[in-house]
């Protein structure tokens, strides 16, 4: 360890992992992984931003401990081995969530659960963590549960300042504008409105980054 | 019986995995390309939801519910491993597609081969494990009702995937925005196929 140089722990290349999927390759926009736990939790602000902390500290977590083991791990149980990490993590998240925040833990119902099959974790470590070391496999970790993060707070926030005038539960829109006849638009909170909210979000990405256009 | 056919339809258009749980969204976007991979992807999740739901079921009744150890021992009244869930319920869901992968592979290969290689994705499909958490968050009465929920979900499931497959085969022919194009417009058409299956809410079962 000491005859080799180290580099800096927020080398330019450290903090590309941080930054890219950020935007350029960010998991829900452009790599397609982790929608599934994703939209059900985006009706209101609150349970986005804590699932979206679960979903860091899951990430974050297996990803260490996939890069720790990935020199001892058989290749043919690599997915059984995976799949047992990040529920142990699910898991503690979880038992910490109905702990603390009860309320939002039943509002997350079985999304918290369904975090072990989100392909973002999954993903990034056959991807990334099984061929770095430690470090390297934290910061990636990090970078794309910020990615996702970003995705399901923006997506969270139009929908309920949207469907129902508030954010964090306190009423924003005031109160003049609904005596003035304005009304919240209920459809903002249905299901489907996640899923074309995901499909303007891309369409705005897109718009201003050209190299992310597909052919057909 | 009646109850357990009504939780087949209800299963099938209303509580739709796909559109009101957006469950299994990731391979509904990567698979979804052409119709005839879409079907068998779409069969080979039924067959996989009609195995682990009911098999999930009997593991959540007699091993993880609280109480639920009290055919073992009277003295286990108290003992609830419901906290071990999720790790239990995902290797039976790994372990079952592994195991239905050898006995389709052998016994059908014609199956097989249609099948073959969407098989091992379906492990990590967000629908199953999903199906498996639903089933013991509504706590269904007995193993009937959980399997017709675990069928009734993923023909709901099937219909999703064949139904955009075959959309986005046609929409190869249209002038879609070019920053739309792909993912964009599959978001958009989901969402508004999702709208359509909202229509079903308003049956009483």
């Amino acid at each position: 360890m000491s005859t080799e140089e180290r580099e800096p722990l927020f080398s330019p290349k450290n903090m590309k992992l941080i930054k890219n999927p950020i935007n350029l390759s960010n998991p829900i926009t452009v790599q397609v992984l982790g929608i599934c736990s994703a939209l059900a939790v985006t009706a209101k602000l609150m349970p986005a931003i804590v699932m979206s902390i679960s979903v860091l500290v899951v990430m974050a977590a297996s990803n260490v401990v996939i890069s720790l083991l990935r020199n001892g791990i058989p290749p043919r149980i690599r997915i059984i081995v995976q799949l047992v990490v990040i529920a142990t993590m699910v898991i503690l998240v979880d038992q910490v969530l109905k702990a603390f925040v009860y309320d939002v833990s039943k509002q997350l119902s079985v999304f918290v659960g369904l975090i072990i099959t989100n392909c973002i974790i999954m993903g990034r470590l056959e991807a990334f963590a099984m061929a770095n070391k430690p470090w390297p496999a934290f910061l990636d970790g990090i970078g794309n549960a910020l990615g996702y993060g970003i995705i399901l707070i923006i997506i969270a926030f139009f929908r309920e300042l949207l469907g129902s005038g508030t954010l964090f539960d306190i009423q924003v829109i005031p109160q003049g504008l609904y005596d003035f006849g304005y009304v919240n638009n209920g459809l903002m909170i249905l299901p489907p409105m996640a899923l074309i909210t995901v499909g303007v979000i891309i369409w705005v990405q897109r718009y201003y980054t050209r190299e992310l256009i597909e052919d057909n | 019986m009646q109850e357990v056919f009504n939780i087949f339809i209800k299963s099938i258009f209303i509580d739709n995995m796909v559109f009101a749980y957006f469950l299994g969204m990731c391979s509904y976007l990567a698979v979804s390309k052409t119709v005839k991979t879409s079907v068998g992807l779409g069969l080979a999740v039924i067959f996989v939801l009609g195995i682990t739901v009911p098999v999930d079921y009997l593991l959540n009744e007699y091993i993880l519910k609280a109480g639920a150890l009290v055919w073992l021992d009277a003295s286990l009244i108290d003992a609830d491993l419901s906290f071990l869930s999720f790790i239990l319920f995902i290797a039976i869901i790994a372990s079952m597609v592994q195991l239905v992968e050898m006995i389709v592979e052998k016994f059908s290969p014609a199956l097989y081969a249609s099948l073959g290689i969407f098989l091992p994705l379906i492990a990590v499909n967000c629908a199953i494990l999903g199906g498996s958490l639903f089933m013991q968050e509504r706590e269904y009465q007995n193993i009937a009702e959980a399997t017709s929920f675990g069928l009734g979900s993923g023909v709901g499931w099937f219909l999703a995937i064949v139904g955009i497959a075959a959309i986005r085969e046609k929409i190869r022919y249209s002038n879609v925005p070019p920053a739309l194009r792909g993912l964009g417009i599959t978001f958009i058409i989901t969402g508004l196929m999702g709208i359509a299956f909202m229509s079903f809410l308003g049956i009483k079962l």
